[in-house]
């Protein structure tokens, strides 16, 4: 059984401009202790889902209307439920580490403050705790670092502070949302090999959202990939990368540079993202598809298995042979 | 280089703003213990006696006396105790209040954040020197009763402020992150939001209580203040009104006293603000 298990998500938001669907109807599993990279570009729907799933969606403007979340069985989106998990159960990095910690307060004390909180630890054992947590995450000279305020530690070792308080209290789901986003390339690895191995240690489940497909590639189980708020390709890493069945999925593919062999241009995929106040018709990715036709613009695709493929590995698209035979 | 001359904006301001109302608070503090004030002697042969006198009993009257006789810096070395003392009380009143009711209506939003909001409206609409003579003449005059008063009249200024921290705050995204991580509301609130609002309401602070004081002084000048026997100085101005043309500094000297207090309050806030307040520091 999945850990965690989100099923017909809707959320929407309230503008200026009318009613925007920025997840519409996504569903997907994470089992236990699997990694799972939630994959889209901006305005796809990934980190909204992933507010959703934390409780943390901006009310008022944003409700969620339809849909479910259950974690470990237990409905997230009854009221009173997810407060009670969040932290213990379920934690989250963010993207600007520096924005996400709380900059009147030393580290140590923020660290340490979810032992206190939550484990009802005493000042002295809450500071030893977070020592641990620092050192365990690769901060060093961490007995030094204790009493530092956020804006003393660089990006990269901001975002370990936010690890570590994530995983003080050991939860069994880590949601990342674009973690490694704000760091310098070099910094970014570092702190992959720490979530993984953190993730390896700790026997989590660990949901990776990002829009950088190389950064997931040696990391995830699965890919979830996201396109104006829904699901459009589902599978295992290895066969959605390299038997794409999304036309949008494969367009991704081409527009990444080759490290080796010949430097050809890169194939950008044509037109621009969707304006989520006005969807087209159907599928919609339509506009930027070369294999759209008249049933592409009545009937919005579901996910279904692809035809000789895997049965976990799943595209909305009504022409996945098309796309399927033409890249590979 | 420029962020540090920036960091530094106005010390010479603070320095002396701080200096002067140091020397207020000192002399308010120990004053009335070495030049004791007896709000119910008289002594007729000492009356209206100007600056630099010295009295019938031996004592030397720097700044003369009143019209029954009273040593005029005794008075108002008692009187700077009731400004100093009402002043803070206020401030401490009214910055409660207003930073509790600025707080749940930026956090909380909605209905709440509109309720509020135009109580405050209502409040600011209505002359606030008005509103305080009614309340006083309601309550009688008393000095908690003025600080009743002054901080009904001044609760709003904290309010707008700590409402528009907690609106700038409450998104970002550490509040988030502190949620994601367990944090109740509660805990958000006063971990999170209420430190974001401590220095600008402590820059509000600084200026209005130089207002308060004001009014203070304002309200017992007008009779509605603090009673006869406790001698603020709007009382000791009020007294002197009618010796202007022959004792003239009954009036001017508390007059002064409490203009110098005033104006540093103003400048040390000023200052602080152009220190302090983000909005005012360049990107």
């Amino acid at each position: 059984m999945a850990l965690l298990s989100v099923r017909d998500l809707r959320v929407e938001f309230a503008t200026s401009g009318g009613v925007v669907t920025a997840v519409d109807g996504a569903s997907f599993d994470v089992g236990a202790g699997e990694t799972v990279a939630l994959l889209g570009e901006s305005g796809s729907g990934k980190s909204v889902t992933a507010q959703a799933v934390m409780g943390i969606v901006p009310k008022p403007a944003g409700r969620i209307p339809s849909g479910s979340i259950s974690y470990d069985s237990k409905d997230l989106l009854a009221p009173g439920v997810a407060k009670g998990l969040r932290g213990r159960e379920i934690a989250m990095v963010f993207q600007d580490p520096l924005s996400s910690l709380n900059p009147v307060f030393r580290v140590g004390a923020q660290i340490g403050e979810m032992f206190r909180r939550h484990r009802g630890a005493s000042r002295r054992e809450a500071r030893a705790a977070a020592l641990d947590l620092m050192k365990r995450v690769g901060i060093p000279a961490a007995s030094k670092r204790l009493d530092d305020y956020p804006h003393q530690f660089s990006g990269g070792m901001r975002q370990r502070v936010m690890i570590a308080m994530a995983l003080a209290l050991s939860p069994r789901l880590l949601i990342a949302d674009e973690p490694t986003t704000a760091l310098d390339v070099t910094v970014q690895a570092q702190i992959m090999d720490l979530l993984t191995r953190l993730q390896a240690e700790e026997g989590m489940s660990l949901v990776l959202i990002t829009h950088d497909l190389g950064v997931v590639a040696g990391v995830a189980d699965r890919v979830i990939l996201m396109y104006a708020g829904r699901v459009v390709e589902t599978g295992p890493l290895r066969e959605v990368y390299e038997h794409s069945g999304h036309p949008y999925t494969s367009g991704l593919m081409a527009s990444i540079p080759a490290l080796e062999g010949p430097r050809d241009r890169l194939v950008p995929i044509q037109g621009s993202p969707p304006d989520l106040l006005d969807l087209p018709s159907g599928c919609s990715f339509r506009p930027r598809c070369q294999y759209a036709d008249e049933q592409c613009a009545e009937v919005e695709p579901v996910l279904r298995q692809l035809p000789d493929r895997a049965s976990t590995h799943q595209a909305a698209c009504h022409h996945p042979e098309g796309v399927l035979t033409d890249v590979h | 280089m420029t962020a540090r001359r920036r960091t530094r904006a106005g010390s010479a301001r603070i320095r002396f703003g701080f200096a002067v109302i140091a020397v207020y608070v000192v002399a308010a503090a120990i004053g009335p213990w070495l030049f004791r004030y007896n709000p119910v002697d008289t002594r007729t042969a000492d009356r209206l006696k100007p600056p630099f006198t010295r009295l019938s009993d031996g004592s030397f009257a720097i700044f003369g006396t009143d019209q029954v006789g009273q040593d005029l810096f005794a008075q108002m070395l008692q009187g700077a105790r009731i400004s100093i003392a009402v002043g803070l009380a206020t401030l401490v009143l009214a910055g409660t209040i207003g930073v509790t009711i600025g707080l749940a209506a930026g956090y909380f939003g909605g209905w709440l954040d509109g309720v509020l909001m135009r109580l405050a409206d209502i409040q600011l609409a209505f002359p606030s020197i008005l509103l305080a003579i009614f309340i006083a003449a309601l309550l009688g005059p008393s000095v908690v009763n003025v600080v009743i008063v002054l901080a009904v009249a001044n609760w709003v200024t904290f309010a707008r402020v700590a409402r528009g921290q907690a609106l700038a705050t409450r998104r970002r995204e550490f509040v988030d992150a502190s949620r994601t991580l367990g944090a109740g509301t509660w805990r958000l609130i006063t971990r999170c939001v209420l430190p974001a609002c401590v220095a600008p309401v402590l820059v509000v602070a600084t200026v209005e209580i130089g207002h308060v004081i004001l009014a203070e002084a304002s309200l017992s000048f007008l009779g509605l203040g603090t009673p006869a026997s406790t001698p603020s100085w709007g009382v000791t101005i009020a007294n002197g009104r009618n010796y202007l043309a022959d004792a003239w500094w009954i009036s001017t000297i508390p007059g002064i006293a409490l203009a110098f207090l005033v104006i540093s309050l103003g400048v040390l806030g000023d200052a602080l603000r152009d220190r302090y307040d983000p909005r005012l520091r360049s990107l």
